[in-house]
């Protein structure tokens, strides 16, 4: 009864003056929607990396081929051809190893109907969908019988799909490949955007067989341009890159201190460190944005201070008549508390507005979750305790009779 | 119950001025005074009458000697039953009125009511009954800077009133008035000491507001000078 009439009196001060109380609550607005809008385009960064990453399958390595030199110029990764079907199947018995896939990958145009389409068109066994985590949406995909026998078969992406069938069903039809036809035998499901932004659905899986001898006739048969390698468990990446590093190096009969001709490279941990930057900024936006609740905060106590200097008469009147010292001492409190919740609510409220602001005209994802905005309400709250306790002990400890002669 | 209100014995206050220095405001005051009384205090300035309000008032304690207010001891009251006290048993009106600035008219009565813990209906409706009293029903919504002084000072006696004290202390209330408007709230006072037999203690400098009072006390030095009835201190011709 007496709490809330004494909850009353503070929202009369505030009304009283209400320039002051909403310049006051001004600090707690902009902290308050800064945090809620900072988190939300952390998070958001954050989790547009985890999808990412979740799509490119777990406990991943690719081996890339050596680099081969041409008049005096040195190519790259990948430009040599050094591996081999032969090396892909020995480092799939390793036992650490789950799964490989040998990839030899070029573009070519797709035709269908009337539209074609031109992609990346990977030659490729079975394992590259168990590789990948990949699940095929519609049909089944080829076998290892199709790669022994080189059919001409393949499985469509998403977005090859989608250019060349529109709403058609793609299954059981035949799609002419550099003018050879192909049965599509499957369509991928969808995946989305890679790491670095590339869109993965935009790609055609054939068997290895018929990529290197019909598609792009290999001048060095059973020669792949990449190896993807899957590891049975996060604990044994390490263990597993030594395995095929030593199973190479033996396989190419490359002697010791020569150098290797080929590259193990671990993407799982290259996507965790990506991952864990994305972290760090979104937490770096948090800090930085929280900063300025804490100048709200200030704000508040400046102003709380300066309110009970200029209220000590009243506050001695408010004694005369029979307010306890904790009434006193409520009433400053509240009065504090009060203009940094409606403050948050009222930057809660613009922080969720700038993030759809931002995600719709900037077109960045953003993440608005229940705890980022439970946390700048759960900070402000304990700001406006923290900092508007001082000046309300100030004002209940006033004395009596002081605070009645103050002029 | 006991017939007398107030019980001071021995009342001594001091006031620390300086390092190692201490100044006498009050040297040993006893005196009582019963329910339904009507006590002028007089006195130079500086001879502790102010000192003496704050501590009839519970505003403050004494730093020697025994003060009751309705047969409570107050020496060794924390500042909470202080506040209850004044909360329950003592009116004030001052010198300066003390209405809150921003408040109306009736909050500003039922102010006191907020503090005895009693609900917002209630607080109301006595706080109505009492302007009606001091005549000032009808500027209920006012705020305190649009009335006159002398209405201010009879809208502080209702704040004073509302509670239903048992003492009203009232601290020059007068000082800001010109003589007709003096003379309305002396008569208030009066009024309210007669037909209700509520006790008043007012402190004044002026003689003719000491005449509307049936007993005088005087302090000189943070003593009794005098206790005994106004017209026998006039009488005998001395200057207040």
């Amino acid at each position: 009864m007496r709490a809330t009439a004494i909850a009353g009196e503070a929202l009369a001060a505030m009304g009283a003056n209400r320039l002051r109380t909403f310049l006051t609550m001004l600090g707690m607005i902009i902290g308050v929607g800064a945090v809620i809008l900072m988190l939300a385009i952390g998070q958001g960064a954050q989790a547009m990396v985890e999808d990412s990453i979740a799509s490119m399958g777990a406990n991943l390595f690719i081996v890339l081929s050596g680099s081969s030199t041409s008049g005096g110029q040195r190519m790259g990764f990948g430009s040599a051809p050094t591996l081999t079907l032969n090396d892909a199947q020995a480092m799939a018995e390793l036992p650490e190893i789950q799964a490989v896939a040998p990839v030899t990958s070029n573009a070519a145009p797709l035709v269908y109907a009337g539209n074609n389409w031109s992609t990346q068109v990977n030659g490729t066994t079975p394992a590259y969908l168990e590789v990948r985590d990949w699940a095929v949406s519609g049909g089944a995909p080829f076998s290892a019988a199709d790669v022994r026998s080189g059919a001409r078969v393949l499985l469509l992406g998403q977005t090859v799909v989608n250019n060349l069938f529109g709403d058609e069903d793609p299954v059981g039809k035949t799609v002419r490949v550099k003018n050879s036809p192909f049965l599509v035998v499957g369509v991928l499901a969808a995946k989305g955007q890679s790491l670095d932004g590339r869109d993965q659905d935009d790609t055609v899986l054939v068997p290895v067989s018929t990529a290197s001898r019909q598609l792009f006739g290999n001048q060095f048969p059973g020669m792949v341009r990449f190896i993807m390698v899957r590891a049975k468990s996060a604990e044994v990446m390490a263990r597993a890159a030594v395995k095929l590093n030593d199973l190479l190096r033996q396989r190419h009969r490359i002697r010791d201190g020569q150098d290797d001709d080929f590259s193990v490279r671990d993407l799982t941990a290259l996507a965790e460190t990506a991952a864990g930057a994305t972290r760090v900024m979104s937490m770096m936006l948090g800090a930085i944005a929280s900063v300025s609740l804490v100048v709200g905060g200030i704000g508040i106590m400046n102003i709380m201070l300066v309110s009970v200097t200029e209220r000590t008469r009243e506050i001695g009147i408010r004694m005369a008549i029979g307010a306890r010292r904790r009434d006193i001492l409520l009433q400053f409190l509240l009065e504090a508390v009060l203009i940094s919740l409606v403050g948050s609510l009222i930057g809660a409220a613009i922080g969720v507005a700038g993030a759809w602001a931002v995600a719709r005209f900037a077109e960045m994802p953003v993440v608005v979750t229940l705890w980022s905005a439970l946390l700048a309400f759960g900070v402000a709250a304990g700001v406006g305790i923290f900092f508007g306790y001082y000046p309300a002990l100030k004002a209940a400890d006033l004395r009596p009779i002081e605070a009645l002669r103050f002029q | 119950m006991t017939t007398l209100l107030i019980h001071a014995e021995q009342l001594g206050k001091t006031y620390r001025s300086g390092p190692g220095q201490e100044l006498a405001a009050l040297r040993g005051i006893s005196f009582t005074v019963a329910r339904s009384e009507f006590v002028a205090v007089m006195g130079p300035s500086g001879s502790g009458k102010s000192t003496l309000m704050n501590i009839l008032g519970c505003l403050d304690v004494p730093s020697s000697g025994r003060y009751s207010l309705e047969g409570r001891d107050i020496g060794r009251m924390t500042g909470d039953q202080l506040a209850h006290l004044r909360n329950r048993y003592i009116g004030f009106v001052f010198q300066g009125f003390n209405l809150l600035p921003r408040m109306d008219l009736r909050d500003n009565v039922a102010l006191p009511l907020l503090y005895a813990g009693i609900g917002r209906r209630e607080r109301r409706r006595r706080a109505m009954a009492m302007l009606e009293r001091v005549g000032l029903a009808g500027h209920a919504a006012h705020l305190p800077s649009q009335i006159s002084g002398g209405q201010q000072q009879r809208v502080a006696i209702a704040r004073a009133l509302v509670t239903e004290p048992s003492l009203i202390l009232a601290d020059e209330p007068t000082g800001n008035l010109d003589t007709h408007t003096s003379g309305e709230i002396m008569g208030l006072l009066t009024g309210l000491n007669a037909d209700q037999g509520i006790t008043v203690v007012l402190v004044t400098h002026e003689p003719d507001i000491a005449h509307y009072a049936r007993r005088l006390l005087r302090i000189v030095d943070g003593l009794i000078g005098f206790d005994g009835s106004v017209s026998e201190y006039f009488g005998e011709g001395a200057t207040a």
